[in-house]
């Protein structure tokens, strides 16, 4: 039997832009929802079916994933009068969005249901902080964490800050380079009437703001929000009845993780991500190179996420994030923007489900930013990108999704606008 | 080999409730050859490579044969974070702390050139109380680490990294430019 590392460049063809997003929608990025997050799943998820032109009747599949922190599909079906034909709750955090994408084409490709609704809802403020403060800070410290939390080491960032310090080690990776992924959210965000932040800043904002475990300052870390998110995936036959311009889904991997995916310390180099281990195959399932994507949604739970993940999935050479997240890059008017609507740093915190939201609505053309709507209910985008302004990527045709569960473990999506 | 002869270790440090459970044979062990400062790794009876953290089963051929083996607590920082902002309450009197990941001497570059046994731990003094600001501002990456231990209580200490005084320390550790 050949290798698994051993890539069929002929597999992957078979469901390429035989699915696609046909909806989204969200619920507003607070703190405090004042509500519970079965509320905030319900209203997300008839946010994407209303988006979708879809009824109760013509969603029958629904996915989510959690921290066991949220409400389950049983209770969301309920309350919007769809009978499943599938569903399942699963354990997740970032980069579930992805991965469960590609689990949404394979039941329906199974034949188990036509259209499938996933969400992920979270009063990430108000009720279980993500940050590892809270309820999460008093549990007992049991089993595999007697050999993490015991350390003090227990929150996203304190957990993968060695990745991000031996980045700077191996490469030379400046922390002015890397404060410049949230100078260019928080510009995005600027431009995004829904975003919790959207004042710009300077990287001497970010250099300047206070140290919370090195190399990560406040404003490298990313917002903690209240807030629920959700996509419709069905075929793209199905598609052609919906409302909105399909984005079609050309790839998607998920979950692909490195070796000794525990805490992944064990295997070097400890600067390279998943993401190194997940590109051939998404290319392979894809198509198409990095070198063909308008825009990119590289997951931003801190700055160095998502310079980590551009640069392991071949938006540039090794080592060289830095400078590609820094030369312009990365900004609206640039070659190719990263999270356009402010993502994790600025526009608030839902686990990686606001990103493949945004590229969908770049990819209708359709950025809900402050640019006036035309008779036409289309927005007239200006393209002038200035505070305030239009945040619509010009012609975007292609985008890639760069999910993060954590330095060992991500997942990709790549779509394309379709007719 | 199961025990059934256990018993849940429950205790209280710096505020957080570590609980080692009776039925987690393979942490009792490692912790028990901690609480008597020994430096205990489960070498594989099949391949004979050792590896960290504790697991039940060879990270590189899946043997569930093992021998717990002496393993020499001392090496190099490979990489770290100083936390200014601790979560845990009672880690707040010692910001900044290290946490570091330390290549072993033992195993370094095997069975792969970037694969090592990386250690996990805080800079301590000693006699195992979170370093002062003073010695974590003298230690980056390449600096020369001895293990320590913070006992706990019965059956339980944690390894800690010391600055090892007599290694041949780098002139200048790679730190955090400030
Ligand atoms: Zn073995």
């Amino acid at each position: 039997m050949a290798q698994i590392d051993q890539l069929d460049p002929e597999l992957g063809a078979s469901l390429r832009e035989k699915y696609a997003i046909v909806g989204v929608g969200e619920t507003e990025y607070v703190r405090g929802s004042g509500t519970t997050t079965r509320a905030m799943a319900v209203r997300a998820v008839r946010n994407a079916m209303a988006d979708a032109g879809l009824e109760p009747g013509q969603v029958d599949g629904m996915l989510s994933y959690s921290g066991m922190d949220s409400t389950l599909s049983t209770f969301v079906s309920s309350d919007l009068g769809i009978r499943l034909n599938f569903y399942m709750d699963v354990l997740g955090g970032g980069s579930s969005t992805e991965a469960l994408i590609g689990i949404a084409m394979g039941v329906i490709e199974a034949g188990m249901c036509e259209t499938v609704a996933i969400f992920r809802s979270m009063n990430g403020h108000s009720q279980t902080r993500v940050g590892g403060t809270g309820a999460r800070a008093v549990a007992p410290v049991v089993s595999e964490f007697l050999h993490q939390r015991s350390y003090g080491w227990q929150s996203p960032g304190q957990l993968f800050a060695p990745s991000f310090l031996r980045h700077m080690y191996d490469y030379g990776t400046t922390p002015e380079q890397v404060a410049h992924v949230k100078v260019a959210h928080s510009h995005h965000a600027s431009n995004n009437p829904k975003a919790l932040y959207n004042n710009r800043v300077t990287v001497d904002d970010v250099v300047g703001s206070r140290m919370i475990c090195k190399p990560l300052h406040l404003l490298d870390c990313c917002v903690e929000t209240d807030n629920a998110t959700a996509i419709i995936v069905t075929s793209a036959a199905r598609a052609k009845d919906c409302r909105q311009v399909p984005a079609l889904i050309r790839g998607v991997v998920g979950r692909v993780s490195k070796p000794r995916a525990d805490l992944h310390y064990e295997t070097g180099p400890i600067s390279t991500v998943a993401g190194h281990y997940a590109a051939p195959r998404l290319w392979r399932n894809a198509d198409v190179g990095p070198e063909d994507i308008d825009v990119t949604g590289s997951y931003d739970a801190f700055t160095f996420t998502t310079m980590l993940q551009l640069e392991d999935y071949g938006f540039c050479k090794k080592g060289e994030g830095g400078d590609y997240v820094s030369n312009g890059t990365i900004f609206l008017g640039g070659k190719r923007p990263n999270n356009t609507s402010g993502g994790h740093l600025c526009e608030g915190y839902t686990h990686g489900v606001s990103m493949v939201v945004e590229n969908v609505r770049q990819l209708r053309h359709e950025a809900d930013d402050s640019c006036p709507i035309g008779p036409d209910g289309k927005r007239q985008h200006t393209y002038d990108y200035s505070e305030g302004g239009c945040r619509q990527v010009k012609d975007a045709e292609l985008s890639a999704n760069l999910g993060w569960a954590t330095p060992g473990t991500g997942s990709a999506l790549v779509m394309r606008r379709g007719a | 080999m199961s025990k059934l002869t256990n018993e849940t270790i429950v205790a209280d440090y710096l505020g957080m409730t570590l609980q080692v459970d009776s039925l987690d044979n393979e942490n009792q062990a490692y912790f028990a050859h901690c609480a008597a400062h020994n430096f205990h790794l489960q070498k594989c009876d099949d391949c004979g490579l050792i590896r960290y953290p504790v697991g039940t089963a060879c990270a590189w051929c899946a043997s569930g044969n093992f021998t717990w083996t002496p393993v020499e607590g001392k090496g190099a920082v490979h990489s770290y974070t100083e936390v200014a902002h601790a979560i845990q309450p009672a880690f707040k009197p010692y910001v900044p702390y290290m946490v570091l990941v330390v290549d072993l001497d033992t195993q370094k570059g095997a069975p792969t050139e970037h694969e090592a046994l990386r250690v996990f731990g805080n800079l301590v003094t000693p006699d195992g109380v979170l370093a002062p600001p003073e010695a974590v501002a003298s230690v980056g990456i390449g600096s020369r680490v001895r293990m320590v231990f913070t006992d706990i209580t019965d059956g339980l200490a944690m390894p800690q990294w010391t600055i090892d005084e007599d290694a041949e320390q780098p002139g200048s550790p790679w730190r955090y430019p400030e």
